[in-house]
């Protein structure tokens, strides 16, 4: 029952927050909002047992991705003007688009018996997933560092200014 | 997990995170906006392996002992990761663009277009 009440507020939180995200005028409204959504997709992921994965989330996407949002909004839109700062057209197509994709998806879950498997008691993770890391997963986690060096050097020479000779 | 609570509640609520992010995407003409949009389908992808994960395949039955490997998790953790890459990549493009037109609207910037 009590997780019942946990697991609304959390969709809820999420659903809300992503939906004023989606449908907000104003672009500082809207990332403000993605605060929320993040943050309910955090109690979402400790609710499914993964500790580690929501502390991971909470520290890059509400520590990083958020924060290199709001810095985006912040030099590209004049804060004084918050009128329309966020236009949506074609919004017929869009709605029709995503609610038909919505639902064919919504009845290919409901139809699926999927493969499930008795629910593990809720354990620490963290000491797992280091070794997975080190172990069967070594290859993909150096070729992530490379990845994240690549967007590192990437991010400098794209939005740097060129020196004019 | 007790309370009523199945794998199927944490398809849905991200199927209707997925439906958000979507609308967000086709809808917006600000190229930031279309980046949060790709961010909630980020993590709607993101619940969907934990879920499965908690659900599903977790569980190996090794001679008598379950071990857990948590391979849904594992991939999780690279999608937020390559999820920062990309807010990172695609922000310091729009930025480029902003100093070329001097606004972010994608459909102002067609000087490509024939």
């Amino acid at each position: 029952m009590l997780q019942q009440i946990i697991f609304y507020a959390l969709a809820a939180l999420t659903v809300g927050s992503a939906a004023f995200t989606a449908f907000s005028r104003n672009i500082v409204h809207s990332t403000f909002a993605l605060l929320g959504a993040f943050m309910g997709v955090v109690g979402i992921y400790v609710l499914l047992a993964a500790d580690f994965v929501a502390m991971v989330q909470l520290l890059v996407y509400v520590g990083g991705i958020l924060v290199v949002t709001i810095f985006a909004v912040m030099l590209t839109q004049g804060i004084a003007d918050v009128t329309v700062s966020n236009r949506e057209v074609g919004v017929i197509p869009a709605l029709a688009t995503s609610v038909i994709g919505v639902a064919v998806m919504l009845y290919a879950v409901i139809r699926t018996p999927w493969h499930q498997t008795p629910v593990p008691a809720a354990a620490p993770t963290t000491y797992a997933i280091g070794n997975a890391f080190l172990g069967d997963y070594v290859l993909p986690f150096e070729v992530a560092s490379l990845v994240l060096l690549a967007a590192l050097i990437g991010a400098i020479v794209i939005s740097r200014h060129e020196a004019k000779e | 997990m007790g309370g009523g609570i199945t794998l199927y509640h944490f398809l849905v609520l991200s199927l209707i995170i997925f439906g958000l992010g979507m609308y967000c995407v086709l809808s917006r003409r600000n190229a930031i906006g279309i980046l949060m949009g790709v961010e909630l389908i980020l993590n709607s992808a993101n619940i969907n392996y934990l879920a499965f994960d908690f659900y599903g395949g977790g569980g190996k039955a090794v001679t008598g002992a379950v071990t857990y490997h948590y391979d849904g998790q594992i991939f999780a953790i690279f999608v937020i990761m390559l999820a920062a890459a990309e807010a990172v990549i695609g922000l310091a493009v729009v930025l480029a663009i902003y100093q070329n037109f001097k606004t972010i609207d994608v459909s102002a910037t067609e000087t490509m277009s024939g």
